[in-house]
This record gives C-alpha cells, sequence and structure tokens, in this order.
C-alpha cells in the first residue's frame, strides 16, 4: 500500500488546499465589505434610527454587499469555466475571455441593452448574455473541438472575438445617441461598482446552476484525461459531457458577464497556477480554480477601490493588464507543442 | 466453456465503406487470442465494436450472453477494459494517478478511493512492475514504462476482458516479450485477452489462438500452426514467407512481396 501513499497525501493535499482558499474567499469577503470611501468609523453604530446608521445601512447592504457577492460569484464562474474549458478541450490556454466566450456574452447583453429589451424586462439582460456565451462555446466546438491542437482553438477564439467584437462595434456605431455609447463602453471595460442587489439576484440562480453542471463534468474530464476512446470504454457518455461543458459554461460566465462586463484572463491564470499543486488532475482543479477566481476578483476589485487614481480603474482592465502579459509568457512555454 | 464476449455476424460501415463484414468471435474467460492482418484489414474497428465504441450495422456483441448495447455504459466499463492503439495523455499527472483512473467505473463522483480501488491500483501495478515508478510524471517515462503503466491503468478496471490495440508497437524485442507475457499471465488468471498485433513470430510464441482478418473478413481462426500457413499469409498479407517450427513455436519470417 506503501506505493499509493503520496496519492493518497495528494487528495489530502488538495482537499487543505481548497479550505484555505475557502477561506480566503470569507476574508476578502469581509475585507470587500470594510473597503470603500466612507469612513470604518461610520459603521460603529449601524444599529438604531440615526441618521448615520440610516446611511450606513444603506452604504452596507446597496453598495458593498453587492460588490462583494458579485466579486464571488463572477470570479468563481470565470475560474470554475476556466478549469472545465481547459480540460474539456484538453488546452492549458483555453479561457472564456481569451477565446470569444465573454466577447460574444457581453455581445448578447449589448444587443438587449440595445434593443431596450434590458429596460422592458429584467432577466432579458442574464438571457442575453447566456445565450452569446452559448453561441460561442458551440460555434468553438464546432472549429476546434475535436483536436486538442493549441493552434486551432487559439484560431477559432480569434475568429469567435473577432465577429462579436464587429458586432458590438456595430451597435455602438448605430447606437442611438453618444451616452448611450459611452454607457455600452464603460460596462464593457467590466466592472463590479455600482451593481445592486438586483444584479445578484438577475444572475445568481445562472450562475449557481452552471457552477454545479461544470463540478458535475469532473469525472468526464478525469477520464477525458487519457483521449476519447479511454473515456468512452470507462463508461463515459462524451456527448452528456459536452452538454454540462458548454452548458455550464454558458449559464455561468453568460450569466456573470452580463452583470459584470467582460473580465479577461481570470479563467487562465487561475486554473495554471494551481494546476501544479494539484498534481495536474482535472477534477480537483474545478472546485480549487472557483475558489481562487472568487478570491482573485475580490482582491483586485479591493486594490482598485485602494489606488487613488482619478476615475476609479475598471477591474476588466487591471485583470487584462496583469493577464495579458500572462498569457504571452504562457504562450512562449507552450510553443514547443504547438505544431 | 461458455463465451464472456460474443460476436456473432458483425458488420460495420464507416462512410458508406464496409470496413468488417460478417465476422464472428467469440472470447472465454483463460484466452489469449492475437488479432491479425494487414493495414486497414479492420483489426481496430473490430476491436473498437468489440468494446462498444462502434455500433455495428448488422450483427450482435454480447457480453456475458446481454447484448452490449442494452447494458448501461457504466456496467460494460466495469467489466471490460479497452486499450487504444498509441494511449495519449494530456497533462502530466503522476502514474499513480494515471493507474487509478481504471477505476472511475467503480467510483461515486468525489467519492475517495476505497480500500478496494487501493487494492487493485496496487496490484495492476506490481503486475506491470510500475510501482517504483508511482510518483513520476507520464510525461517523463520512456517507452516501454509508458506501455507498461497504459497497460496498468486498463488492469486496474480490474476487468473479466482486455482489449488492447497494438500494446507493443514501437517497443524494443526485451519490452515486447515482457508485454506479452504480462497479457498471457492475465489470461492465465482466468481473463479474457484479445490483442492487436503485427509481428507474426511474437503472436505465434504467445498466443494460443490467433484470428486472421482480411479485407473486413475473418480469414482464420485457430491454433498459430493452422493460421499462419503459407496459403493465408499470401492471402492475406500478399507475401511469400519463410515458416519453420521451432522448439519455441512457429518462427515466421516475410520473404517476399508478391
Amino acid at each position: 500500500m506503501t506505493t499509493l501513499a503520496p496519492l493518497l497525501a495528494a487528495d489530502r493535499r488538495a482537499m487543505r488546499l481548497c479550505l484555505g482558499l475557502a477561506g480566503l474567499v470569507i476574508l476578502l469577503f469581509c475585507l470587500s465589505l470594510a473597503v470603500g470611501p466612507a469612513p470604518l468609523a461610520l459603521f460603529g453604530q449601524i444599529r438604531g434610527m440615526t441618521e448615520e446608521a440610516v446611511l450606513a445601512r444603506a452604504i452596507l447592504l446597496e453598495i458593498r454587499l453587492p460588490r462583494a457577492l458579485l466579486g464571488i460569484m463572477v470570479g468563481g464562474a470565470l475560474g470554475l469555466s476556466g478549469a472545465a474549458l481547459q480540460g474539456f478541450l484538453r488546452n492549458p490556454l483555453a479561457e472564456p475571455g481569451l477565446i470569444g466566450i465573454s466577447a460574444t456574452a457581453a455581445l448578447g447583453a449589448v444587443t438587449s441593452f440595445y434593443f431596450g429589451l434590458a429596460g422592458a424586462f429584467a432577466l432579458a439582460l442574464p438571457l442575453g448574455g447566456l445565450a452569446g456565451a452559448a453561441i460561442a462555446v458551440t460555434l468553438l466546438y464546432g472549429l476546434a473541438g475535436r483536436e486538442a491542437s493549441v493552434l486551432t482553438l487559439i484560431l477559432a477564439g480569434v475568429a469567435v472575438s473577432s465577429l462579436s467584437g464587429a458586432l458590438t462595434a456595430l451597435a455602438l456605431n448605430l447606437a442611438p445617441s453618444d451616452y448611450a455609447a459611452l454607457e455600452i463602453v464603460f460596462w464593457l471595460l467590466g466592472s463590479l461598482a455600482d451593481r445592486s442587489l438586483v444584479h445578484v439576484w438577475l444572475s445568481a440562480p445562472f450562475i449557481l446552476i452552471g457552477g454545479a453542471l461544470l463540478l458535475a463534468s469532473a469525472r468526464g474530464l478525469e477520464a477525458l484525461t487519457l483521449g476519447e476512446e479511454t473515456a468512452r470504454s470507462l463508461g463515459i457518455s462524451l456527448p452528456r459531457l459536452r452538454g454540462l461543458v458548454i452548458g455550464g459554461t454558458a449559464l455561468a460566465v453568460g450569466a456573470a458577464v452580463s452583470v459584470s462586463g467582460a473580465i479577461g484572463f481570470v479563467g487562465l491564470i487561475v486554473p495554471h497556477l494551481l494546476r501544479p499543486l494539484l498534481g495536474h488532475r482535472p477534477a480537483h482543479l474545478l472546485p480549487a480554480s472557483a475558489l481562487a477566481g472568487a478570491a482573485l476578483i475580490q482582491a483586485a476589485d479591493i486594490a482598485v477601490r485602494l489606488v487613488p487614481t482619478g476615475p476609479e480603474l475598471k477591474l476588466g482592465v487591471v485583470t487584462a493588464l496583469i493577464g495579458a502579459p500572462f498569457f504571452l509568457h504562457l504562450l512562449r512555454q507552450t510553443r514547443r507543442s504547438m505544431r | 466453456m461458455t463465451a464472456l464476449l460474443e460476436a456473432r455476424d458483425l458488420t460495420i460501415a464507416l462512410d458508406d465503406r464496409p470496413v468488417v463484414q460478417q465476422a464472428g468471435l467469440a472470447l472465454a474467460a483463460g484466452d489469449f487470442v492475437g488479432l491479425l492482418g494487414p493495414n486497414g484489414a479492420g483489426k481496430t474497428t473490430l476491436l473498437r465494436a468489440l468494446a462498444g465504441l462502434l455500433l455495428p450495422q448488422f450483427g450482435s456483441v454480447r457480453l456475458d450472453g446481454q447484448p452490449l448495447t442494452a447494458l448501461p455504459a457504466a456496467d460494460r466499463a466495469r467489466r471490460l477494459a479497452y486499450l487504444p492503439q498509441g494511449a495519449e495523455c494530456h497533462w502530466p499527472l503522476s502514474v499513480a494517478a494515471l493507474v487509478a483512473l481504471g477505476r472511475l467505473p467503480h467510483r461515486a463522483p468525489w467519492a475517495a478511493l476505497s480500500p478496494v480501488d487501493i487494492a487493485a491500483i496496487d496490484a495492476a501495478m506490481a503486475f506491470t512492475d510500475v510501482r517504483h515508478l508511482a510518483d513520476r510524471p507520464v510525461t517523463r517515462l520512456s517507452g516501454g514504462e509508458r506501455a507498461r503503466v497504459l497497460l496498468a491503468r486498463a488492469l486496474a478496471v480490474d476487468p473479466a476482458i482486455l482489449l488492447a490495440d497494438e500494446p507493443v508497437a514501437g517497443l524494443d524485442p526485451g519490452h515486447q516479450l515482457d508485454v506479452m507475457a504480462l497479457l498471457a499471465a492475465r489470461a492465465q488468471a482466468g481473463g479474457a485477452v484479445l490483442v492487436v498485433l503485427h509481428d507474426l513470430t511474437l503472436a505465434a510464441r504467445f498466443c494460443r489462438r490467433l484470428v486472421l482478418l482480411q479485407a473486413g473478413r475473418i480469414l482464420a481462426d485457430g491454433p498459430p500452426e493452422a493460421v499462419l500457413t503459407p496459403a493465408n499469409l499470401r492471402a492475406a498479407y500478399g507475401i511469400d514467407a519463410h515458416i519453420s517450427h521451432t522448439d519455441e513455436g512457429l518462427l515466421v519470417v516475410p520473404g517476399r512481396r508478391l
């Protein structure tokens, strides 16, 4: 039995890592509630009916709580879907932002803005994002799903991104007013600021169901390590697995993007950093990436509040500034395996 | 003896091209059968159909008397292991983690390894002599080690039937003998083993029964001496071969292309 002791120890280590990350998420959640322009002292007398108490409760419940909750949800959705897509396509460069899923989800959300659907009924926004994400994942799978080649995937991602970028540009071009166009552009940059609890309720069910579907793909992703034929011989149904990953990504990323705008590279960086710590096992990577994604987005969102720039930095801008060089580095590393 | 796995009248077309035609084959416990035939004869297609990975247009495959199509996938996966040609591994897992994947059909999602799982993994690794490699990433193995690790993965399923597609391809003669001896031992222990081979002498040495496939049809099925005849080799491979009987079995040396 001693041969397998390291394997069992690795399982325990994965469990401990997840518990540690969960603790970090809770810590950052509390910190996120505490950080902002209003002084901490305001929250000393949060109970009662004084003017300060009402104000403090409003800030906490209407401004900071939605922001912190969305940080967990959006970060979790991005980290989890990144890990699941990488396992499914057996490609460490798959990421919802990088291969056009976020951009197409954003297009879906912009379309529902543009036609005034979002104003008419609130669910139009997440549904628009969801439809966009579903179209993108299906297109990508059709273009590059069967081969594990990095090059095909990235090219397919470029094609999908450019198409949705062009259509988004069209929407901006035809925007009824400069103000509407500016609103869309700012929203596209990706941020958690000025969101309300309505955004939380709108996106939470989709993100939760999507997340559950992605977690259910764990077993299939493990088997897929050995290729499609062996996975099938191990009793895995590939159509079901495809449905779980595509459906789960569409739900989770579509809903996340439709409330936060496009926040890129989280799904790339998080699984990549965690993978060596988890013995490269695709199943263990799923919960760990969800938690680490939630922690990363919350930390970044706290950082943009603390950095004294004139207008607050957009979260999507920060993740892109960190993520793009990281992506270049990764690409250089995997260049050898590109054929 | 009753057949563990039985194919009757299998006909399989891929892209409207008939690849296997009216093939019948039965495997019983303890059988170690070599599947031979030239490239494109339909060996892999037949093996995939036997593994339930491919639906035949006509005919049926039965596992323990039940049609494969009526069997839940997980049930089939616990009883029948398939080792594809040039099996791949997409992530640098440790050898132990890779072999443990063979236990997936036996485990509930997210369940920890049970003592039965651990015993099966350990036994498979001991059997193929890869225990000392347990911690090594699979990307850093030699060809011979890799072949044994992949075999251990298939054996960790603890299947009644093992179907292996060219498990000795690309191995040096020493490692070829190792892998063949392992498969023979597996059959001796009561498993049914069907293995696709190209080396006729190696097949004759280890397998007590050979099946020769030509253009999708079974040309011969029987003991090596009955299958590897000059007439059969001419018909299947289009070669003249020198066949001599030695103490270690048949020796088949391809002579000249016809």
